[in-house]
């Protein structure tokens, strides 16, 4: 069984690592000043120019890119590839209702899916294995990601894509799946489906899972580990910088191993934006050295990390990241699902309502679920409960369509709400993670 | 001649009820009838007071939602079958009944009926061709 996709990266030394990654800078700053007015403007301001970027050192030199950027650009700005280059687009949700859109060429297809294929060889799979993907297949980058990993690695994908969990039990026994890919809370629920079903786990050919999109914990992998007689490997990304396969744990399951040949990761101090030190946690930045169409410099996912430059005994040279401990902004992660609280205000502003809500995000039978508490005004009023369920129903369905998640929507009295300091709590997450 | 009707918002919450009706004491608003619709997580409390604008304005004063809307009133002979008569009058006028609420008045001898209609012109049209007494909120003061 090989244990590394890719052996000489995944394994190279740290100075062979260090002059890739410089190399790779150099020719990505160019390719920014060039392609993307956006940098050049930025450059441009600070009195910087490509030539001034030497080798890895010298990216603290560069600015930095934020979600904000991506809004200001939609949908297509920051590409630095003509339209013929483009071979695809994915999509998550942002904070106004408006998508972060990514693109990518035939070249970051590759990168990504090296990322994902690494990533499965990681979590012991070979080119036998069948790589079942509940991960949702679309504009969301889960499914095709995992997909394309599976096939560059040379074992068989099963596009089951989410949901109808019989149907993904049924396809568990009868197609004989080695390696499950899907979120965290939904491998739960599959291992509880599988329980209550009367199904031992240990008759299924499931070895591992590799599971990513949503916070998950040490319990939790200990409770999908029993519930599915499997190992639980932990992967991570965000389309922005490309999709799964960012980084991805190894069998020590001690941190992620990052890509560092293509996504070159720093840790932050979100409050002063200096770089913090290996071991330090702080906001993880990427910059995306190995691709064409969305070549971000200095990109903060807002998620907190820590990295770790110490020899991994799996024999990996390349920097683990730890697990993100949380976020330095107020994105809610819903069943893999990106929620901003501004979108939920957007969508109730946007039905005339007054903006005084309530998140509620729970996780029950290991599902994460949202309930939105709304204060109804007398207009919203009537003497009809069908009326009144007739306005949770609408903003139910613009709330999921806008969100890409379902969410519970309870009317509450005017000023039932609670408010500190004038400004009101707009989060609870009750999540035990 | 329909009658108005003050709708509550309240939520499932023990105390609520008694805190909405102390408010409505306080204004020195009096109940004629109520009657209330219940959900899993709200109920609607449905009232005919004695002063409707009073009842309205000390509700949004003590920041409760509700809203005012007109329904009809029949006044019926507390004799057997009189309503049945005229749930038959509105049926025949092709009207529907959301829900209906019905108080005695003993000292009159008669029952006053408060019901949701799809549209209450034709409700009170039908139902006073057949002879009954449509009644608005002079008449319950």
């Amino acid at each position: 069984m090989p244990k590394y996709f890719n052996p000489e990266i995944e394994t190279a030394s740290r100075d062979y690592l260090t002059a890739l990654q410089s190399a790779r800078l150099i020719k990505m700053v160019q390719n920014c000043y060039d392609n993307v007015p956006f940098y050049r403007k930025k450059f441009d301001e600070m009195g910087l120019l490509p030539g001034d970027i030497h080798s890895i050192t010298d990216l603290p030199k560069l600015p930095f890119t934020v979600k904000q950027d991506l809004r200001d650009n939609y949908p297509f700005g920051l590409f630095a590839v003509p339209r013929e280059k483009l071979m695809r687009i994915h999509a998550s949700s942002g904070t106004t209702g408006k998508q972060t859109v990514v693109g990518y060429t035939k070249h970051d297809i590759e990168v990504w899916s090296e990322g994902a294929a690494r990533a499965i060889v990681a979590a012991g799979g070979t080119k036998e294995d069948y790589v079942h993907v509940s991960y949702g297949y679309g504009l969301f980058t889960g499914g095709l990601g995992l997909h394309y990993g599976a096939e560059r690695m040379g074992a068989t994908a099963i596009p089951v894509s989410s949901g109808n969990t019989q149907r993904q039990i049924q396809i568990l026994q009868d197609f004989g799946s080695n390696i499950l890919c899907c979120t965290p809370s939904y491998a739960m629920y599959i291992g509880e489906s599988v329980r209550r079903m009367g199904i031992d786990p240990k008759t299924l050919a499931l070895r591992a899972g590799i599971f990513g999109a949503e916070a998950w914990s040490e319990n939790m992998r200990r409770e999908i580990e029993k519930a599915l007689d499997i190992k639980a490997y932990d992967i991570y990304g965000l389309s922005e910088i490309a999709g799964p396969g960012v980084s991805y744990e190894c069998q020590m399951q001690t941190g992620m191993h990052v890509c560092e040949d293509f996504f070159y990761p720093e840790i932050i101090d979100p409050d002063t934006l200096e770089p913090l030190p290996a071991g330090k946690y702080g906001e993880l930045v990427f910059t995306c050295i190995g691709k064409e169409a969305l070549p971000l410099i200095r990109y903060r996912t807002r998620d907190i990390s820590a990295l770790s430059y110490e020899q991994c005994e799996c024999g990996r040279t390349l920097v683990k990241m730890l697990k993100p401990r949380g976020r330095s902004d107020d994105m809610l992660i819903i069943r893999g699902v990106n929620v901003f609280p501004s979108q939920v205000e957007h969508v109730i502003l946007s039905l005339g309502m007054e903006p005084n809500y309530q998140i509620v995000v729970d996780r029950i039978n290991n599902l994460d679920t949202m309930t939105v508490k709304i204060e109804l005004s007398d207009t919203m009023v009537s003497d009809s409960v069908k009326e009144i369920e007739k306005q949770e129903h609408k903003i139910h369905s613009t709330m999921q369509a806008v969100l890409g998640v379902s969410a519970e929507i309870k009317l509450v009295e005017p000023l039932s709400l609670p408010r500190s300091e004038g400004k009101a709590v707009r989060v609870i997450d009750n999540r035990q993670i | 001649m329909a009658i108005h009707q003050i709708s509550v918002f309240v939520e499932n919450k023990p105390g609520r009820l008694a805190d909405i009706t102390a408010i409505l004491a306080k204004g020195e608003v009096s109940i004629r009838a109520f009657s209330i619709a219940d959900t899993t997580d709200f109920g609607i409390l449905r009232l005919i007071v004695s002063d409707t604008a009073k009842a309205s304005q000390v509700l949004r004063e003590a920041g409760v939602a509700s809203s005012v809307n007109e329904v009809v009133a029949v006044s019926v002979p507390d004799i057997t079958g009189a309503f049945a008569q005229v749930v038959e009058v509105l049926a025949k006028a092709g009207e529907n009944i959301e829900y209906a609420y019905a108080f005695l008045t003993p000292e009159i001898g008669t029952a006053h009926v408060i019901m949701r209609v799809g549209e209450n012109k034709k409700a009170i049209a039908a139902l006073t061709q057949a002879g009954f007494a449509v009644i608005d909120n002079e008449d319950v003061l």
